[in-house]
């Protein structure tokens, strides 16, 4: 078979349209999936146990179940809860909940990587419980768990791909839109694996290029 | 249209069956294969230590469904034969669960100090040897909680193969949404088998690693 890449240039404005709305979807679960992990790692020490016990549920029942599913529910929950959203806006729901599960289990790792001893110097030294997070528990943490987080984000842009299933659109959505105008099966898939993959790449330079800035700190091992 | 009943939740049951050939399949080619991905990267050969390096990125780097639709649409009319679904969505899958237990066992393999086979070749056991009765076992138990880990990961995302077409779990359920108008209540089903399968084993996994961490 002859490749003929020529016809999909003719979409150029579709597949920039297709990476950015990928990435607003990554963005916007980033963002929301952060706040979750955040908030659900800091209730998950509370001392009500029904709390911990939901955020336990939450986070079990999402890790468990494929996220494809998760998707579809979300897609069709919402309208059963008088929330008719757009398929972009259902997808980027259930990313952020898929995403917001993850992070707590990362998030609490974290926590737990600071030693009680670490903690206990810092209120031997007078710090408030403020001063004791924001300096002794917060800058090592972050640094723990930096690498699962950033994979994490990672695995969640290539997630985005399966909003696609629910018809929201993105750069997937936009290869199966192509694909029956051209009808080029291999050259669409192909230029739409390349460009998830530039997307990734960039963004683990990104990543690690950040991490050399913030983490310069020596450490003692 | 009829009503979700009992049928439904059996027909997905029944699926469950493809989902556990595709995860069989994916293991059997897959698991060799990252061995020998995991073999190239511990080796000091930097050749093979770099192509190992672009499989993995590219794996990694390319999202699932794009790796199966490329298989499944794109490959057959390049290679101008039609393939049956089941042997293009095992390929994915095979490549999919090589490159990442590859980075499992690699993680394994430098994890176990490298006097132990320096200790080996002292004691005249060849390089296939020393890995098979020195490093291998100790890597094993290294990399197992993760392993354990990766087959949840590997179960929920056979659920992809739906989108093709092949029935499994996942288009068990989209077939019961289909025909009895309640997707609420079908994917509720669908979900609860995965949770019910993929569940025990995380729990086994963390218990694996709380383990370990303990015999350490």
């Amino acid at each position: 078979m002859q490749l003929n890449f020529n016809q999909l240039w003719r979409y150029q404005d579709e597949f920039l349209h297709g990476i950015q709305m990928t990435l607003t979807l990554t963005l916007i679960a980033t963002v929301f999936g952060l706040a979750i992990g955040l908030a659900g790692a800091s209730l998950s020490r509370s001392r009500f146990a029904p709390v911990r016990i939901a955020i336990a549920t939450y986070v079990e029942l999402i890790r468990n179940t494929p996220a494809l599913i998760q998707i579809f529910l979300i897609f069709f929950v919402l309208p059963y809860a008088g929330l008719r959203f757009p398929p972009f806006y259902a997808a980027a729901v259930a990313l952020s909940i898929y995403m917001g599960a993850y992070a707590v289990e990362i998030f609490r790792s974290g926590l737990a990587s600071i030693p009680k001893s670490q903690i206990e110097a810092g209120q031997c030294l007078g710090l408030s419980k403020f001063q004791v997070f924001r300096h002794v528990i917060l800058p090592p943490a972050l640094r723990n768990i930096y690498p699962s987080l950033t994979s994490q984000i990672i695995l969640v842009l290539l997630g985005s791909s399966l909003a696609s299933q629910v018809s929201a659109e993105e750069l997937f959505h936009t290869a199966a839109f192509v694909e029956s105008r051209t009808f080029r099966s291999f050259e669409v898939y192909a230029v739409v694996c390349a460009i998830y993959f530039v997307m990734v790449l960039s963004l683990r330079l990104l990543f690690s290029g950040f991490e050399r800035i913030a983490f310069r700190w020596p450490t003692r091992r | 249209m009829r009503e979700f009943g009992i049928f439904d939740v059996l027909t997905m049951l029944w699926a469950v069956q493809w989902t556990a050939a595709l995860v069989v399949i994916a293991l059997i080619f897959g698991a060799p294969l990252g061995l020998l991905l995991a073999q190239m990267r511990t080796s000091s050969n930097k050749v093979l230590n770099l192509i190992a390096l672009c499989i993995l990125q590219i794996v990694q780097g390319v999202p699932l469904l794009a790796m199966l639709m490329f298989f499944y649409f794109g490959m057959p009319m390049f290679l101008g034969v039609q393939m049956p679904a089941l042997v293009s969505v095992g390929v994915v899958f095979s490549i999919f669960a090589a490159a990442f237990l590859g980075e499992i066992w690699r993680g394994g393999i430098q994890a176990v100090h490298t006097a132990q086979s320096e200790a080996a070749a002292c004691l005249g056991l060849t390089k296939w040897q020393g890995f098979r009765y020195v490093v291998a076992p100790q890597a094993f138990k290294i990399a197992l909680p993760a392993t354990v880990g990766f087959l949840v990961q590997l179960i929920k995302n056979t659920s992809l193969a739906s989108v093709v077409g092949f029935v499994e779990l996942a288009r068990a359920g989209q077939l019961a949404s289909a025909a009895t108008f309640q997707p609420l209540m079908s994917y509720a089903c669908v979900a609860a088998i995965y949770f019910a399968i993929c569940f025990p084993l995380t729990h086994w996994s963390r218990s694996l690693e709380n383990k370990l961490n303990g015999a350490r």
